[in-house]
């Protein structure tokens, strides 16, 4: 596979680490009422989708950056390669 | 239909022309006190150890492909009970007796082959948690000797004991290990169960399930509704996708792993080798292929297909190995989709829904499982409870922090 660096262009996936589920950049807040359920959740339970799946690389051979790439789990197409910097401006963490 | 010399000898002046199908291709019925979702070996192992051991007869097993044409026929065909911890080590010793006794047990030729499995290791520390390892099978009645250079020279002479990066200073070496003929598994179990009133019901994708007041009470097929009083889920790689019908998210991401086949070559590897400073384990079939594999390719994927780089990474294992195999050429490879825990073990649990029943999470680890599995999950299905041997592999144990994590790795699907 090769993944669409928003900076860099294509790369070889080789350079890359993968990490998950995407969902791993909403962390739960550790003095809410229910942190105990919610970290349960975010650290052990996947919606592992057939389809599109959004996820976490880290461009760790490269720029050290990371990606979240927006990839076909049944075809392994990829369809947009975000950064996480970004991402986590626009979820406005 | 039973096997026996008899039937062998009269097909054979017969020209082999009447011969009766493996199993039968029965029509759907109404209702069954326990449905089977996935025929593959676990799900047939289960079905068959439930009309056999546990005395339920009305039972289906639902395939939405055809039997074999899933993870039971995609996998190195590798049995061996080599754990360190005694949750897993006990069970997978329990899988290891059943297969030494399946051909028997299921009137089937599955090429039971206990040929011995040797993990080489390449240092000291190494050598310490292997031996650690080893005392821990024996501690659960399985058999483990540690092999020094000299012994595995004598069996391996072509591995490569001159690699200055990785030099081998011995293995862990389990005689009982071996292979298995992974497709007549399936044939086999199927064979068995069907002749103890199991219908096997090929291309039977179930849509929904159907729920009453927290209790499942039947399943929405592709071959219309069925009522049931249990169902059984061992749908392996797709558990995820099945479960989220019944709202439920699982501890599980679905990953591929792939293995390989060369070309046909004479006799030369007498066992099954693991190389212990990368990934990769190699035996060699009774038609000559070298059957080989190594790491998942470590990306969510559904696809049974996988990616050049890791076909690189298992090869340059194979390499650093035994050189000698850059000489054969790959004839085919294959993936099958795995359904990766978040501890690397597997679960095997009723859910919070009554009547539903879980087998899932078996990693790339599943096919050496799968007569405990069936066992296991079947006495989960007839009696309520667990079996003693499976009593750890519990879903909620991920809430609760009593993690089965082998390889110390944490919630990292892929690593495991």
């Amino acid at each position: 596979m090769i993944i669409e660096h928003p900076l860099l262009g294509p790369r070889d996936i080789h350079e890359f680490v993968y990490v998950g589920d995407a969902s791993l950049l909403n962390r739960p807040k550790w003095d809410s009422k229910d942190a105990e359920q919610k970290f349960y959740e975010y650290m052990y339970l996947r919606k592992n989708p057939a389809g599109i799946h959004q996820e976490l690389w880290f461009h760790q051979q490269g720029d050290r950056s990371w990606l979240v790439v927006s990839r076909n789990t049944l075809t392994h197409e990829i369809v947009k390669v975000d950064l996480v910097s970004n991402i986590v401006k626009e979820m406005n963490l | 239909m039973y096997y026996n010399w008899l039937k062998l000898i009269k097909e054979g002046f017969n020209n082999n022309s009447a011969w009766e199908k493996t199993w039968r291709n029965p029509e759907l019925k109404k209702k069954y006190d326990v449905i089977i979702i996935g025929g593959g070996g676990h799900g047939l192992a289960t079905a068959f150890y439930l009309a056999k051991e546990f005395n339920i007869k009305n039972i289906a097993v639902l395939e939405k492909k055809w039997i074999g044409g899933g993870n039971v026929g995609r996998n190195t065909t590798i049995i061996r009970s080599n754990y360190l911890l005694n949750q897993n080590e006990a069970f997978y010793e329990f899988s290891l007796k059943l297969w030494e006794n399946l051909e028997k047990e299921i009137n089937y030729n599955a090429m039971v082959s206990q040929r011995g499995v040797l993990n080489v290791f390449h240092s000291d520390a190494q050598r310490d948690s292997f031996i650690r390892r080893g005392n821990g099978m024996i501690l659960n009645g399985a058999d483990a000797e540690l092999f020094d250079i000299n012994k595995i020279k004598s069996i391996y002479p072509f591995l490569d004991f001159q690699n200055a990066r990785f030099p081998i200073k011995g293995g862990l070496f389990q005689k009982r290990g071996g292979t298995v003929r992974h497709d007549a598994v399936a044939w086999g179990y199927a064979h068995a169960a069907d002749r103890l009133g199991v219908d096997i019901i090929q291309n039977c994708e179930v849509t929904d399930f159907k729920f009453k007041s927290g209790r499942c009470i039947g399943l929405q097929t592709n071959q219309g509704y069925i009522e049931a009083n249990k169902v059984g889920c061992a749908v392996a790689g797709s558990s995820s996708l099945l479960m989220s019908k019944a709202n439920m998210t699982l501890p599980i991401e679905s990953h591929v792993l792939q293995a390989f086949v060369s070309e046909s070559l004479k006799p030369v590897i007498p066992g099954v080798i693991t190389y212990g400073a990368g990934h990769f384990y190699i035996s060699q079939s009774d038609k000559g292929g070298l059957v080989f594999g190594g790491d998942i390719d470590g990306y969510n994927s559904y696809a049974q297909r996988g990616g050049m780089a890791t076909i690189e990474d298992v090869c340059e294992g194979g390499m650093a190995l035994m050189p000698m195999i850059g000489k054969s050429r790959l004839l085919r490879m294959w993936g099958g989709i795995m359904d990766m825990s978040m501890d690397g073990s597997p679960i095997i649990d009723k859910t919070h829904i009554n009547g539903l029943y879980l087998n899932a999470g078996w990693c790339y680890g599943g096919f050496k499982a799968t007569p405990a599995s069936g066992w296991c999950f079947a006495h989960l299905l007839a009696k309520g409870y667990s079996h003693k041997l499976s009593s750890n592999f519990r879903l909620d144990r991920f809430k609760n922090g009593y993690l089965i994590d082998e390889k110390g790795q944490g919630a990292q699907p892929n690593l495991h």
